[in-house]
């Protein structure tokens, strides 16, 4: 057992214990010395919380959101980036830059800058054409962070998907064009079913970091309005670190970790297999 | 000095026996091939003589010396990869330095003796390009020089050529030999061409699931095979293995002749058959015949011959050279 | 093999391919921009693209306003800090993993892989308690134990898989031509492995920077690196666009460029090498 080996065990057993334990407790900061045993009170009240629900439906839009946006934007960047043009390498690293800016930067720049019902660029846009101006945050916040949040996933799916495109035989590619494919039949039968693999990386990947967004959510909206745009990690951030509710938060994180593993068990099978290959 | 003796060595994997138990002598000075089939072990016992596998039990000794447990770099023996193993980050002066640098020798001895190596090896030009920038031939090359400038007991080959093509096999082969016309240090050449164990060697092991079949110079392997396996494995092309009844007529259970040991006739002889395809290479012409009751046989003519599709042939084995075997596979 | 594309094909996917990668790029370049305008021009309807007049005050008055240079400071100590030690703790693991391999190893690895997966809030509460107790909580510490576990995984597996695309028959020639393991550990060894260090330490030295779960929750003012400082612009009073577009910019520039040069190493480290 290697030092490595240790200390992520105890790294992830001991808070992840902690969690369970607290999980069963009433526990509230604001109330200390008061600790009991509640049993499975605190699940009972997150579970039927109706903040839970909404949570986890905005949960699953967000992720299924940009996995669409960044996917399908992804493979057209990728097939687009792989063609031969002037300047393809200086516009690959325009794509690819929206994956190094952080997610507090890239929120408060859409939010002021593009966003803003006022001065944004999207509302001059808007007044250009004769339209009314928008505020994105105030009446689409769940979709404005899907924008945001997609904009910065959008070049790690093309990166990927692209890398994926060049590792395919070009002898195959034109073997299918003797055998007389056109470019969507080749497209279809060569070319997708090659990035099957690569497409399923990316979705995985993205779903286990975007079950967990949260800066671009603090930031922006926080939550609101209401808990319009409150996903599930940021319903427990509240309920832990803004009512300091240790036991309820405590639930939430379990049950956070059980829909992350539910994901994490297909990546890890797939991973695994490419590990033997 | 270099003899290196193997008594009882057995190597096991994962309770697997590789090597159930072998004994072998291999004589100061020798050129030693060891040749089989992929899998029978050729490879595992050169890497157990280099130290780079431990034995599983029996001993190694090189020079009367008992080096089983000794480290491989304690051993004093050189090693040519099959990939060269080259250090890609070095050129290939500091690959051909690099064992000398590591036994400690002084900047001006390492200079000289690399640039001599050199020039052996026609590498003067290249001695400061990375690995990279050779071509295979030059980095076989250069995995000689490195091997050489160690003044080893005994070189180590695993398989060096399989990664060259065809022209440049054959031109390594000949250096490789001329090597040890010159050094006259002992190798030992792990290969599974038989051409090259039947160019190179003094004395050929032939190994097959960890075993040896027969021990012996190229000319007795190819006259006297000791077995089936030997008779089917050396020679080119392969010997016609005829069992069933006419090799009854030969008191045998089965019979081998080579393909150069056929005579052919147009009208009478002891097997009658079919010419198939005749294969002109101008000094020879291989002939493959549908021979009745026998089934496919190979047959090699000198020169050219004027045989085509479909003519019938008469075939009589060089009754001396008529290979006789037992049920077993053991030559009679 | 490149085919011949005939230029009037070529022109077009020019024009596409500049027209989308302009677009996409636009909010980092409109963020530059407006880091050069007063803030009277940052809110100006209609905008100026670029005849407006350049101006390096915003700049400046960053680093007045908010001691901007404590904040980069602690951004480099952490990134790098918990890079560093997660480099240090990781090399001996991958090194075992990828040379002697027993039969568990592939396990570990899958288990370490695991660890990733678990939502950082799953343990967010014990861990502010635990740092809150241990006088952690907005210390460069507290942050760089944190961001040295949550990426030990990643690093581990990015070794891991550089290490093991070392053929072996090298480091075996090295033992045939007499090295000791401490040779071969820094002749042979270590040169080659350099390259796959040097991407693992730069993606995650960029992964450390952008951090933006446990950097907010766990710092306040001392220990807050970029990501949590520039999260306090989100204020209503803290409405200035032209300094928050110069802060920004600083923020992001160095790692945009190191991100520019490890776009092959972040396809690896990400996937865990499931797609090279």
């Amino acid at each position: 057992m290697s030092p490595a080996v240790i200390l992520l065990l105890v790294w992830m057993l001991v808070p992840l214990g902690m969690t369970l334990y607290f999980s069963f407790l009433r526990y509230n900061l604001l109330m200390p010395g008061m600790e009991e045993w509640t049993g499975f009170f605190n699940y009972r009240y997150f579970l039927t919380d109706p903040a839970f629900g909404e949570a986890l439906t905005n949960t699953l839009l967000l992720v299924g959101g940009v996995l669409l946006i960044s996917v399908g934007g992804g493979l057209f960047l990728a097939l687009l980036l792989d063609q031969p043009f002037f300047g393809q390498s200086i516009v690959r690293l325009l794509v690819v830059a929206p994956f190094f800016v952080m997610p507090t930067v890239s929120a408060l720049v859409w939010k002021n800058m593009l966003m803003h019902p006022v001065n944004g660029l999207f509302a001059w846009i808007a007044r250009t054409f004769g339209l009314q101006p928008i505020d994105w945050l105030a009446s689409a916040p769940l979709l404005s962070i899907i924008f945001i949040v997609a904009w910065g996933w959008l070049p790690f799916a093309t990166l990927i998907l692209l890398t994926a495109l060049q590792s395919l035989d070009e002898e195959q590619r034109e073997a299918a064009e003797m055998d007389g494919a056109g470019v969507f039949s080749r497209l279809i039968y060569i070319v997708i079913p090659h990035l099957a693999r690569a497409i399923t990386v990316v979705i995985l990947i993205e779903t286990i970091f975007l079950l967990s967004v949260f800066a671009e959510i603090l930031v922006t909206t926080s939550g609101g309005p209401g808990n319009a745009s409150t996903n599930i990690t940021y319903l427990i951030y509240t309920q832990a670190l803004l009512q300091f509710d240790v036991g309820g938060a405590s639930a939430g994180g379990i049950i956070a970790v059980i829909l992350a593993n539910i994901v994490a068990i297909f990546l890890i099978r797939m991973i695994g297999k490419n590990l033997e290959a | 000095m270099g003899s290196i003796s193997l008594k009882n060595v057995k190597k096991e994997f994962s309770g697997h026996a590789v090597i159930p138990n072998l004994d072998l002598e291999i004589g100061d000075g020798e050129f030693v091939v060891f040749v089989g089939p992929s899998g029978c072990g050729k490879s595992t016992l050169l890497r157990l003589i280099a130290g780079l596998e431990d034995v599983s039990g029996g001993t190694i000794s090189i020079d009367g010396v008992d080096v089983t447990g000794e480290a491989p770099a304690k051993r004093g023996l050189s090693m040519v990869f099959q990939s060269y193993a080259l250090y890609p980050h070095m050129s290939v002066r500091g690959n051909i330095a690099f064992p000398l640098k590591m036994a400690g020798m002084d900047k001006e001895t390492i200079k000289r003796k690399v640039e001599d190596a050199a020039q052996v090896l026609n590498l003067t030009d290249y001695l400061d390009r990375k690995p990279r920038q050779l071509s295979g031939g030059q980095r076989q090359r250069v995995a000689i020089g490195r091997a050489i400038v160690r003044e080893p007991k005994a070189f180590l080959f695993d398989e060096p050529l399989s990664n060259l093509d065809a022209a440049l096999r054959v031109n390594m082969r000949l250096e490789i030999s001329e090597l040890h016309q010159q050094l006259r240090t002992t190798m030992i050449y792990v290969t599974h061409d038989q051409v090259e164990a039947m160019t190179m060697a003094d004395r050929i092991v032939v190994l097959n699931g960890g075993r040896i079949e027969q021990v012996g110079s190229p000319l007795e392997l190819y006259r006297n095979p000791a077995n089936l396996f030997v008779a089917g494995f050396i020679g080119s092309p392969r010997m016609n293995l005829i069992d069933g009844a006419p090799a009854k007529e030969h008191g045998a259970a089965t019979v081998g002749i080579r393909p150069e040991h056929i005579n052919l006739s147009p009208d009478s002889g002891e097997w009658k058959g079919t010419v198939g395809i005749a294969e002109h290479l101008g000094s020879d012409t291989f002939i493959y015949i549908r021979a009745e009751g026998i089934g496919q046989l190979t047959a090699r003519a000198n020169g050219e011959i004027g045989l085509k599709h479909g003519d019938t042939i008469y075939l009589t084995p060089d009754a001396g050279k008529l290979h006789r075997f037992s049920e077993e596979g053991a030559a009679l | 093999m490149a085919r011949a594309v005939s230029t009037k094909q070529k022109l077009v996917y020019t024009v596409i391919g500049w027209t989308v990668g302009l677009l996409i790029f636009f909010p980092i370049l409109w963020t530059i921009l407006t880091s050069f305008k007063t803030e009277g021009e940052a809110i100006a309807s209609p905008p100026s693209f670029v005849l407006f007049d350049w101006t390096l005050e915003n700049y400046a008055e960053v680093q007045v306003r908010s001691d901007y240079f404590k904040h980069v400071m602690n951004s480099i100590i952490i990134s790098f800090g918990s890079t560093f030690i997660g480099l240090l703790i990781a090399i001996p693991a991958a090194w075992a993993m990828a040379f002697s391999p027993t039969k568990r190893t592939k396990d570990i690895l899958m288990w370490m892989l695991s660890t990733k997966m678990l939502p950082p809030v799953g343990v967010l509460v014990p861990i502010y308690l635990i740092y809150r107790d241990g006088g952690l909580l907005d210390t460069q510490i507290g942050l760089i134990i944190v961001l040295t576990m949550i990426n030990l995984p990643i690093i581990v597996w990015m070794l891991f898989t550089y290490f093991k695309d070392i053929p072996s028959d090298i480091l075996e020639a090295a033992r045939m031509d007499g090295a000791s393991l401490r040779k071969e550990i820094i002749h042979v060894l270590i040169p080659m492995a350099i390259p796959g260090i040097a991407s693992t330490l730069l993606l995650n030295v960029i992964l450390a920077w952008n951090e933006a779960f446990w950097t907010l929750n766990l710092t306040a003012a001392d220990a807050a690196p970029l990501t949590a400082f520039i999260a306090s612009y989100s204020s209503p009073e803290g409405l200035f666009w032209a300094k928050l577009s110069a802060a920004s910019t600083l923020a992001i520039a160095p790692i945009l460029v190191l991100g520019w040069f490890s776009q092959k190493q972040l396809v690896r480290g990400l996937t865990f090498g499931a797609v090279k």
